[in-house]
């Protein structure tokens, strides 16, 4: 495979211009040029580089508030994983790895913009002013997320694998029609990309140039199924299908998706519809705390990418430039370390909720009928009262 | 303060876990999220970090217990206040070492501090080399994470090149085929055997699953066969007819064409003999013992039992006199008639002989067995022994009168040679070769006599039988064949 993929590029050289889809890709495919298409501002060397179409300026000020936000995400990754195996949670879905594509994703949006995540977004939650808590909250069990999707712009958490892009676009119709100049931000994994809903949003967002942006976060694997298992070609290039631009960007470079979800989102608000951004990125951890990742994985992958780390190559920059000094980055240090005890401190004195609290929030005024079943299942917990305690 | 870490449900649903191995000691210092234990469920084998700070007072369970979840495991003193001490996760990934030590730090066994279930191995990753300066040898050699922007210092260099993450080659025929690429790489290898996978080039041959199974039982190899099947599919009959026909002897077209050189394909019965002869003699230490007899008075004797009449109709050959004195030989060393259990680590020995009798047939070596052959008068066994040839030469043994062999008997002497070093028959622990019978020169009663004598070699399994039983049994069988007489006294 190797020896193939080396080979030289004959029909590329020649000027092909018919698209040809190569069957596997990367194993080989003479007749198609390389993919190298990959927006990139801030290399995994820490150089800081420039992109023709996606020109960005940061003041120093920005880039040290955008490595604090990056650290901050993964300590809480980090320590609700640990609580996971403490027992205080029932699960937990690691973005280890993921960091920039989500910070970067997240800071990119404006206060009325709003994001539609799956249940791995706690980057863009932290970006959103989401309290870490509430999230913790849904994985302990205690809470279906407790947060104010309208006040944050953060709807709530989708556990169903791209029923949110759905939502996304809907919402992205509605705001057309209410002539708002603001933009939805549906986030997907590559898996969801198999998914129907995934396709049939993409679809009604090209039909209607509804302004919604599909934030792909391709981390090569849907759980165990490695990207070129569920697609012949690049995601971004399945965007032309639909009609719409498809951009593919370093996922673990925060300035480049930073730079490159701000255009789509600003492309959208002004009525030019949708885009697909497939960040590519790694799941550096297991998919959630109930996976084995060295089943489906090999080992020399994941040192490959240990390379190309989302915080290094920012910090890197930073000190090379003067941008920041070792007090800076003390104090974030700091910081991360208030932020983990405030989550462990906050996630064991959690209150359980009361079993009734599931008929609070179904409908705004409970209906008759729902209020019947709540004190039947009151009655019900009465009969255990005493003898269970 | 003691508190008590009960054993968590790490998996959504599990209910026990057996503790790998204690990560820290009774007395230890710990602080909050430093790995205790590793412990493997039935969905992966995680690192549980401490939820508290403080000092190990007790470790409740030794390493490879199984225990339930929600069981407390480990005591630690925490000392006088009851909250936990806010200390950091053994996150280190933004600081000292970027590119490395992505989680956390160095945890016992090499391994890295994980939280999230599972250790990556340590393997070193490979780099293109850098254009101009070269690259620093080792990643956490480049950012040490105390010269960040001090003033005045000479700025850090980049950080190490990464590969290209877009082309990305597609592992044909799985992780298996990676990790084994994966294992040459580190052994210094060429990843050749990625390459040389097959990939699309080479087709699966045609057969429904049915026929695949057959040709599995039978022992043929499926891409040898052309399918007569419509579009070339293979068919229960084209299999038959493989098995059957004896090992035919085809010229590969892409066998390079030295005079006279014949590549014949290993299938079928010579493929499953390969297989059993190299599975026996890897795995079972053998010992090989010789013993030459004289069998004049055994043919004397078989010269007068064939002429009674229950012998009428029936071959009473020399080999039914050594199968006969294994069989009496085995009675008196019952450790000889045994297998050994890789698996449970146990010695099984049989209740009865199942005496397997090597046959060379047109399709090659089989070795069928006559079942119980102990409980067999004379001339059942001589029946039996008959039969079974027979039968095997005809290429008609049922596959059950193929397995549950438990000593084997081979008869090299009628091709006409001495003895031999016989390799055992899988699964069991002796093998006789019984070799020619010659009339040779040889001392009776104070005198040189011509007198007809063989050569006996008894192969064992040395894990299971040692010199003396060994050579204590092929004594015995020795004795029954020089003088048959002496089963009176077994």
């Amino acid at each position: 495979m190797r020896e193939l993929a080396s080979r030289p590029l004959s029909a590329a050289v020649s000027g092909m211009t018919t698209e040809v889809v190569d069957p596997v890709p990367g194993a080989g495919a003479p007749h198609l040029p390389r993919q190298t298409g990959l927006v990139q501002l801030l290399t995994p060397e820490g150089e800081r580089v420039e992109h023709p179409d996606y020109a960005i300026d940061v003041t120093a000020e920005e880039l040290r508030d955008l490595y604090r936000d990056l650290v901050l995400v993964r300590r809480w990754d980090v320590e609700a994983t640990a609580l996971q195996r403490q027992g205080e949670l029932g699960i937990w879905a690691s973005l280890l790895g993921q960091e920039a594509a989500q910070v970067g994703a997240g800071r990119a949006l404006r206060p009325d913009d709003t994001a539609f995540p799956t249940y791995r977004e706690h980057g863009v939650a932290w970006t959103r002013g989401v309290d870490p808590l509430h999230v913790i909250s849904l994985f302990r069990g205690v809470d279906n997320g407790g947060w104010d999707p309208v006040a944050t712009g953060f709807n709530l958490y989708t556990v169903v694998i791209g029923a949110q892009c759905l939502h996304a676009t809907g919402y992205a119709m509605g705001l057309q029609r209410d002539g708002a100049e603001s933009a939805a931000l549906a986030f997907l994994g590559d898996g969801a990309t198999s998914q129907g809903e995934v396709n049939e949003a993409m679809i009604w967002a090209a039909s209607f140039s509804a302004p919604v942006v599909f934030f792909c976060q391709n981390n090569q694997y849907a759980i165990s199924v490695p990207l070129e298992r569920q697609s012949r070609v690049p995601l971004y290039q399945r965007a032309a299908g639909f009609g719409f631009p498809g951009v593919r960007v370093d996922g673990n470079d925060v300035l480049a998706v930073l730079a490159v979800t701000r255009a789509a989102l600003a492309a959208a608000r002004e009525g030019q519809g949708p885009t697909f951004i497939e960040a590519f990125t790694y799941r550096m951890g297991a998919h959630t705390t109930s996976d084995d990742p060295t089943r489906y994985r090999l080992a020399s992958e994941l040192e490959e990418w240990k390379l190309r780390d989302p915080i290094a190559r920012v910090k890197a920059y930073l000190s090379r430039t003067g941008t920041a000094d070792a007090d800076f980055f003390a104090d974030v240090e700091a910081r991360a370390d208030e932020l983990a005890a405030h989550i462990r401190r906050g996630t064991t004195e959690m209150p359980d909720p009361p079993g009734t609290a599931m008929f609070d929030r179904v409908y705004a005024e409970q209906t008759p009928h729902l209020a019947a079943q709540q004190a039947q299942f009151e009655a019900y917990q009465a009969g255990f009262e005493g003898s269970h305690r | 303060m003691l508190r008590q870490f009960m054993l968590p449900d790490v998996g959504e649903g599990l209910t026990e876990g057996e503790i790998l191995h204690w990560l820290v000691a009774v007395g230890d210092t710990v602080t909050v999220n430093q790995p205790l234990c590793e412990v493997e469920t039935a969905k992966a084998a995680v690192e549980l970090p401490s939820p508290w700070a403080g000092t190990v007072t007790a470790l409740l369970h030794e390493a490879g217990s199984t225990v339930d979840v929600g069981t407390p495991i480990i005591t630690i003193d925490t000392g006088g206040g009851d909250v936990p001490a806010p200390a950091p996760a053994p996150d280190r990934a933004a600081d000292a070492e970027p590119a490395a030590g992505l989680i956390g730090g160095a945890a016992p066994g090499g391994r890295t501090a994980v939280l999230v279930g599972y250790g990556p191995r340590t393997t070193e990753a490979r780099r293109r080399p850098r254009r101009g300066a070269p690259p620093p040898s080792r990643p956490a050699a480049r950012v040490p994470g105390a010269d960040y922007g001090s003033g005045g210092q000479e700025r850090p260099p980049l950080l190490a090149t990464a590969p290209d993450m877009t082309t990305k080659p597609v592992r044909h025929g799985g992780l298996e085929v990676g990790r084994q690429a994966e294992a040459n790489a580190a052994g210094g290898e060429s990843v050749t055997a990625l390459s040389a996978a097959p990939g699309r080039g080479r087709a699966r041959p045609l057969a429904k699953p049915p026929v695949r199974k057959l040709a599995k039982d039978l022992g043929v190899d499926l891409t040898a066969l052309t399918g007569s099947g419509p579009g070339g599919v293979i068919t229960r009959a084209d299999v038959h007819q493989a098995a059957a026909a004896p090992a035919s002897v085809t010229e590969l077209p892409s066998a390079a064409a030295t005079a006279g050189e014949q590549r014949i394909p290993v299938r079928g019965v010579r493929k499953h003999t390969a297989a059993a002869m190299v599975a026996s003699a890897f795995t079972a230490p053998h010992v090989t013992e010789f013993l030459t007899v004289d069998v004049t008075r055994m043919l004397k004797l078989r010269s007068r039992l064939a002429a009674r009449p229950e012998f009428a109709g029936v071959r009473v050959s020399p080999l039914l006199f050594a199968a006969k004195a294994v069989l009496l030989a085995a009675g008196r060393h019952p450790m000889v008639n045994s297998s050994w259990d890789e698996a449970a680590q146990e010695i099984v020995v049989h209740g009865q002989v199942n005496l397997g009798i090597a046959a060379a047939t047109p399709r090659g070596l089989l070795v069928p067995n006559v079942k119980d052959a102990g409980r067999l008068s004379l001339v059942e066994l001589a029946t039996a022994l008959a039969q079974l040839t027979e039968t095997a030469r005809a290429g008609r043994t049922a596959p059950e009168d193929m397995t549950g062999g438990t000593i084997t008997i081979t008869n090299v002497g009628v091709f006409g040679v001495d003895t031999g070093t016989p390799i055992l028959n899988p699964g069991e622990s002796a093998i006789l070769a019984f070799g020619a019978i010659r009339e040779m020169p040889w001392v009776h009663k104070g005198k040189v006599r011509p007198r007809q004598v063989t050569q006996l070699a008894l192969s064992f399994d040395h894990r299971v039988i040692d010199g003396e039983l060994g050579s204590r049994f092929l004594a015995d069988v020795g004795a029954l064949m020089s003088d048959p007489g002496t089963a009176l006294a077994f």
